[in-house]
């Protein structure tokens, strides 16, 4: 059953130091408020899983949060790169941080295999790149037609975060637009946190929607905007523009940490009572 | 500004020359900047039918703008299909369903190997680059693939410091041998020309340049000894309506 709870109560209850946490989102409904709050209750050494690092990650290995960090693609969606995740990687800054990398077609099927509950998925990719000595994938050949292919580990964190448009008041969800692997990383992880924009009495079921029923989530947040600068389609806009500052701003550690001084740090978690 | 009036740049050229290339395609798969210019600019040109996969999952979509990322809003909104990053890969690319992929990189080599991963050494490196997002396996699977790169030498070196991604391996049978189903890099189209891998060798050729480029200049930029065909062509100049349609979509 999920539970109703405030952001900083479910980020409280969820979240402990040293754990494999997933915050996801495809460029659509990145969960940056649930991030935000992970930040702000000062979690330490995690291990941080997603596909596309993105400006949250950011963020948050700038903030020293990350000890580890799996990942397919750590850049700025159109704009370069993510200059804290490469401040820590070439200079350590604020701290070392560990990293274990794939393809996105690796990274997805890890998910997928974590929300069937297998220990691996099986996939055509990996051969022939450096990336097969600097990961964890490992060749399989099919035993009904002899094919070379490759198996990666299914991935299961601890606690898996997503966005979403709505939930109902029982903490059934309905998301819509770009899934990404939003659906997979609620299925594959141990525990899972949805932060949505708005809570209403009865989803009204759309076309090229997904559910998400309440039995297989732990915790539901009310989040307003808590997908800014991404987007909840429908909802809120993405702000190409913060993208784009972003870029110019995290250049520099003292710009980067009075950024996040003033507007992460100096915001109180947002007290939404629980429904 | 009317497009007789202004200069084309070399940017310009090269997205119009990338736009030309799907003519005759069916679906194309696109990143961001310039491979999304110039399939938008394909579509409002060449041909209208074109359908766009973009790697958010994003089938048949018509954007009005060029996209800042690859899941923009509108990209959603004009969408025939959304599909999750799972499908993505695996039933679409993985599964061969897309003709024409447009990859960029950092490094490319004479085989049209792909770097994105980090320059220097890869435990302590000169500098971390994204890494291989959906790279390696639009690679392997796509019915062929487009690269776009600037022309430089540190862009077209002679030996990657990470293949991210397989063109052509180590030349002729290595795609064949590690199972890949689609042809690889079939061009590599610069601010400068156009390479082409050669038939017997996989190694690009420089096969067509841009107006007003010299060949001594593309050898110049190109960090191995660069081939070049015998009859090199120079690219037809931009016309009026390529232009016009370019600087009209940069403008939206």
């Amino acid at each position: 059953m999920a539970q109703m709870m405030s952001l900083t109560d479910a980020v409280a209850e969820l979240v402990s130091d040293g754990d494999s946490v997933a915050l996801e989102g495809f460029t659509h409904l990145i969960p940056f408020g649930a991030g935000h709050e992970i930040i702000r209750q000062g979690r330490r050494e995690l291990e941080l899983i997603r596909m596309t690092p993105d400006l949250l990650y950011d963020q948050m290995i700038g903030m020293g949060v990350a000890r580890r960090l799996v990942f397919s693609y750590g850049g700025n969606p159109g704009v370069g790169g993510l200059h804290r995740f490469r401040d820590a990687i070439e200079n350590e800054w604020p701290r070392a941080v560990e990293i274990e990398e794939h393809s996105h077609a690796g990274m997805a099927n890890r998910y997928a295999a974590g929300a069937s509950d297998m220990p691996c998925a099986v996939m055509r990719g990996y051969v022939g790149t450096d990336l097969m000595t600097r990961t964890t994938a490992a060749p399989v050949t099919c035993p009904f037609t002899g094919e070379q292919l490759m198996a990666v580990p299914a991935l299961r964190p601890d606690v898996g975060i997503v966005h979403a448009q709505e939930a109902d008041r029982d903490g059934n969800v309905q998301l819509w637009g770009i899934p990404g692997v939003q659906k997979e990383v609620v299925l594959a992880a141990q525990r899972c946190l949805v932060t949505v924009e708005r809570i209403v009495d009865e989803l009204e079921l759309r076309p090229g929607g997904i559910v998400i029923p309440e039995w297989v989530i732990t915790a539901v947040a009310e989040a307003p905007g808590g997908s800014r600068p991404s987007y909840s389609l429908g909802i809120t806009e993405r702000d190409n523009d913060f993208y784009k500052f972003w870029d110019k701003l995290s250049r520099d550690r003292d710009q980067f940490t009075a950024w996040m001084d003033e507007n992460v740090l100096g915001v109180l978690g947002q007290e939404v009572p629980a429904t | 500004m009317t497009a007789a009036t202004t200069e084309v740049t070399a940017g310009e050229t090269q997205t119009i020359v990338a736009a030309r290339r799907l003519t005759g395609t069916k679906t194309v798969f696109i990143g961001v900047g310039r491979p999304s210019t110039a399939a938008i600019l394909a579509r409002m040109v060449h041909n209208p039918e074109l359908i766009l996969v973009y790697e958010s999952g994003t089938i048949g979509a018509k954007p009005f703008h060029v996209p800042l990322s690859i899941g923009d809003g509108e990209l959603a909104e004009t969408a025939d299909s959304i599909v999750s990053v799972p499908e993505m890969f695996n039933y679409w690319i993985g599964a061969g369903r897309i003709d024409v992929a447009f990859l960029g990189a950092a490094q490319i080599d004479r085989h049209a190997n792909l770097n994105s991963t980090v320059i220097g050494d890869y435990e302590h490196p000169k500098t971390r680059l994204p890494g291989a997002g959906g790279a390696p396996e639009i690679a392997a699977s796509c019915g062929e693939v487009i690269v776009i790169a600037p022309h430089a030498k540190r862009t077209f070196v002679e030996k990657l410091d990470f293949v991210t991604t397989v063109g052509h391996g180590d030349g002729p049978g290595a795609r064949e041998q590690l199972g890949f189903r689609g042809k690889g890099p079939t061009a590599v189209i610069t601010d400068l020309g156009v390479l082409e891998p050669d038939a017997q060798t996989c190694e690009l050729v420089l096969t067509q340049i841009h107006p007003g480029v010299d060949v001594e200049v593309v050898r110049a930029e190109t960090g191995w000894e660069l081939e070049v065909a015998e009859d090199v062509k120079t690219t037809d100049p931009a016309t009026d309506e390529e232009l016009s349609a370019l600087r009209e979509l940069l403008d939206r």
